[in-house]
């Protein structure tokens, strides 16, 4: 379980800093959604890893898992997604705009 | 509970929200709104200054629950003092952005306008980190918005490069909170200051990871070099008045570092000591020579002032660095002065380009209209930014110098001055050639209208900036108390009324 998490992260950690370095908007827009996949994992497993235990305190049971980790990733999930919209609205309408979709300033040597 | 403290962010989250369905009302109805508005919140910010200094830290408590399970707000001096030159500034900005027809050039500027200072707001006040990521998200989506106002090809790829950069900011934000959280357990910033100090052994690695990591989004935030590179063109392909507005952006980096590194890590951390201050001194030395020579060799004029606000930063934070109340104060008189200059040259930087075909600093146009007025306050906010007696800029770093006296001091002293003489250098390059070299292009003055409303938003930043010199010593004694306060945060934890934590 820690090694399966723990390697979710890493993979998806690692791709998404591969993708941000690629020169066209939409792979750095990808690779922005993995790493905040990534991100999401990491603060959930923050709370330490859990299995089948409820997230608040009750009689009977054998433990609790966190919830506020739950919460803050709720919180992150929702920002990073309206994030997201509004990079993909502005690299559209920059395409659109300069007719090159270069996420540098070298819009002249076209390839 | 003390309800004023959340008027700084409920106030333009209502009013904001009101204006983007209010659209149809027309731009007169949102102009009146939009500064009636920043009125009142800077009213309420002088008021929330006052009790500031007449009580210790008080905490508001959102929905009455308890402290490190709650959001808090916390407002301290240095809270306070962030407050009203936010709010002074959104003031004298939306005046020259309606003047000058800014606003009109798209919709929703004074909605976008009030959501940035919400978020602007809530940073400052707020007493938890998970609250601060969501503030500092609250005001980059704002500013995003503004950024790209009126639209604009180079504008839009110039955005496209800010929000990539400031998302990646906020993935290594969050991978900073979850690590503190992870060991610590808890968000609340005066929860984690008492949690920090007595970490058992074996998390010490993880509690400087997350320490550095947070150091890294802050320096971001701030363009602390080598962070710094989506600021110059974000800056300078930005409105005008967004410019202006964005140069209190940066001091909310420079804040993220006084609140957590004096509060969570002071020096006086076991794990993680001096660290920090050897990392930030390193870095902001490396960024006052970079802004220096970007001031010396801009292109256009607002790319020179976007320089001369990252050299302002690192100024800043050589004082910041030292981690001493006397240090912290010198910093906080700066970034004051830092902030109204870079604004007022931002603002004339906009007045330039808009009389002149660009603002390029490479060939010398005919004069400009308003060539005279122009010149004068440009010289003003020049000597101002660069540091030369009598301006704040002068006093503020001969505190930021006297501060850094010590061991340092043959390393920091030539750094700072040949910086300065640098910077010099480049807005007298700058000014001979928008103002003195347009003579030789012939007499013929370019015509534009007058706008006496946007030269009054202008002179009364710089009339702040007289205004900070003059009554430099009570505004030194606020700071001193704001500082002493930093190095002793008894009474902004005790204000959290934290469980098991005696006040």
């Amino acid at each position: 379980m820690e090694l399966l998490v723990a390697s979710a992260v890493g993979i998806l950690t690692a791709a998404g800093v591969w993708l941000i370095l690629r020169r066209r908007t939409f792979p750095v827009i990808l690779g922005l959604a993995l790493l905040s996949y990534a991100v999401n994992v990491f603060i959930f497993a923050s709370g330490r890893l859990a299995i089948g235990q409820p997230p608040i305190l009750a009689d009977g049971a054998a433990g609790y898992t966190d919830p506020l980790t739950q919460a803050l990733v709720l919180t992150a999930i929702v920002i990073s997604f309206a994030m997201t919209a509004v990079i993909v609205m502005l690299a559209l309408a920059a395409r659109l705009a300069t007719g090159s979709d270069r996420i540098d300033d070298g819009a002249e040597e076209e390839t | 509970m003390n309800h004023l403290i959340i008027l700084p962010v409920l106030l333009p989250a209502v009013l904001g929200a009101g204006l983007v369905l209010a659209r149809r009302a027309g731009l007169g109805v949102q102009r009146l709104a939009g500064l009636a508005g920043t009125l009142v919140l800077l009213s309420i910010a002088v008021g929330l200054m006052v009790q500031a200094t007449t009580t210790p830290a008080q905490a508001y408590f959102l929905g009455g629950w308890p402290a490190p399970f709650g959001i808090v707000l916390v407002l301290d001096r240095l809270a306070a003092l962030m407050l009203v030159l936010t709010a002074a500034l959104a003031v004298l900005v939306q005046i020259h952005a309606v003047a000058t027809g800014w606003d009109a050039r798209g919709t929703h500027f004074h909605a976008l306008y009030l959501f940035q200072l919400m978020g602007l707001n809530g940073a400052f006040l707020t007493g938890d980190a998970f609250n601060l990521f969501v503030f500092f998200e609250v005001l980059l989506i704002a500013s995003y918005g503004l950024m790209i106002h009126s639209g604009g090809a180079v504008r839009l790829r110039a955005g496209v490069q800010y929000v990539a950069f400031n998302l990646v900011a906020s993935v290594l934000f969050l991978f900073a909170l979850a690590t503190l959280y992870g060991v610590t357990g808890t968000l609340n910033l005066a929860d984690l200051a008492g949690k920090v100090a007595q970490l058992p052994p074996g998390d010490a690695a993880l509690i400087r990871v997350a320490g550095v990591l947070l150091l890294a989004v802050f320096g971001i935030k701030a363009a602390l070099v080598p962070l710094h590179f989506w600021l110059p063109a974000t800056y300078a392909n930005a409105p005008g008045p967004v410019a202006a507005l964005f140069a209190v952006m940066t001091k909310v980096g420079a804040y993220a570092v006084l609140r957590v590194f004096t509060l969570v890590f002071p020096p006086t951390t076991p794990d993680t000591g001096a660290l920090f201050a050897g990392l930030l001194l390193a870095l902001a030395l490396a960024t006052l020579a970079v802004g220096a020579i970007g001031v010396l060799g801009a292109a256009t004029l607002a790319r020179l002032v976007a320089f001369a606000v990252i050299a302002g930063v690192g100024t800043l934070f050589i004082a910041v660095a030292d981690f001493t109340p006397q240090g912290t104060a010198a910093a906080l008189y700066y970034l004051i002065h830092s902030t109204l200059a870079g604004a007022a040259l931002f603002l004339l930087a906009d007045l330039v380009a808009a009389r002149r075909a660009g603002d390029g600093l490479r060939t010398a146009l005919p004069p400009i209209a308003q060539h005279g007025l122009i010149a004068a306050l440009f010289l003003v906010a020049a000597l101002a930014m660069v540091g030369m007696p009598p301006f704040s800029g002068f006093l503020g770093k001969l505190m930021i110098l006297d501060a850094s006296r010590g061991a340092l001091m043959a390393l920091i002293w030539p750094i700072v001055l040949t910086s300065s003489l640098v910077m010099i250098v480049g807005y007298a390059r700058a000014g001979s050639l928008l103002f003195w070299k347009a003579h030789e292009r012939g007499s013929r003055a370019t015509t534009h209208p007058a706008q006496p409303l946007a030269f009054g938003a202008v002179i009364a930043v710089l009339a702040a900036l007289a205004a900070l010199t003059v009554f430099a010593a009570p505004v030194m004694r606020y700071l001193d108390a704001t500082a002493a306060q930093l190095h002793r945060p008894t009474a902004y934890i005790a204000a959290n009324a934290l469980p098991g934590v005696a006040p």
